[in-house]
């Protein structure tokens, strides 16, 4: 994957955390992941990517970072189906603004959401994944590209 | 006192819509989390503005516009959906929606996008 394409789930990050109002968001250095087994913390929003491009992408964070996240948006339920939730709709975004630069034929899914164990991510055989690593406040989280 | 229908998957997000600051013109009258949920919904509730998603389980927003388009005609539908690309505005543009708003918004943003359609 060029710096291009990676930048642009870096902008769509960065520009969630904007929009929403819970302050800014640092990006570290993006690296490629080794082994095939993904990394994951404990919540992680999957978006599968068909198409023109075929995959997935992923964010994953510490539920304390999502909770975090949901009482600075205004929530006062912090329950696992909203924190889910969250995780999802960040996931959707960062897949769905790539739109603006990949097109329609960028098609994703709905949000699968997964708590903790990793089992249901299947990173795409032929492809080595692109971790993002982020920091929002003291929270670390990743967004994960696996994209053919 | 404008009638709104909130339609969106994500939880958050349509409680988000519903407490946004700025909308005290607008009375919401139901919200559903998916284009099925919401044809049924706005058969029971008539209402003057959706907003809807597009990336829905079951039915989502692209097959959903015109079925609501055509049982509330009176309608205004405003899209509000992280699918940034041009192509996808068109199309729901083209199937009965009346504006499209990208996720992630902010308040006002919101605010403008209902406050415009109402006052169409």
């Amino acid at each position: 994957m060029d710096k291009e394409s990676i930048e642009v789930f870096i902008n769509s990050l960065t520009h969630f955390y904007r929009q929403v109002g819970v302050g800014e968001v640092s990006v570290g250095v993006p690296y490629l992941l080794d082994s095939k087994s993904p990394v994951v913390f404990d919540f992680t929003g999957i978006i599968g990517i068909s198409g023109k491009r075929r995959g997935c992408v992923y964010y994953t964070c510490p539920k304390a970072m999502l909770t975090h996240i949901l009482t600075s948006m205004g929530e006062r339920d912090v329950s696992s189906a909203h924190l889910c939730d969250v995780v999802g709709e960040i996931a959707n975004t960062i897949a769905g603004n790539a739109r603006k630069a990949f097109g329609a034929d960028f098609l994703i899914s709905v949000p699968v959401v997964v708590q903790g164990e990793p089992e249901r991510i299947h990173m795409p055989d032929n492809t080595r994944s692109v971790v993002i690593p982020t920091r929002w406040k003291n929270y670390q989280s990743i967004i994960v590209v696996a994209l053919e | 006192m404008k009638r709104l229908m909130i339609v969106d998957d994500s939880l958050i997000i349509r409680r988000r819509i519903k407490r946004a600051h700025g909308l005290e013109d607008f009375s919401v009258v139901g919200t559903a989390a998916d284009g099925e949920q919401a044809v049924s919904l706005a058969r029971q509730t008539d209402p003057d503005l959706i907003t809807i998603d597009l990336t829905m389980p079951n039915m989502d927003g692209i097959e959903a516009i015109p079925i609501l388009a055509s049982i509330c005609p009176n309608a205004r539908i405003l899209v509000v959906s992280a699918l940034a690309d041009k192509a996808t505005a068109i199309k729901a543009l083209s199937r009965g929606a009346h504006g499209f708003l990208c996720k992630p918004f902010t308040d006002q943003e919101l605010h403008s996008a209902l406050t415009e359609l109402a006052s169409d």
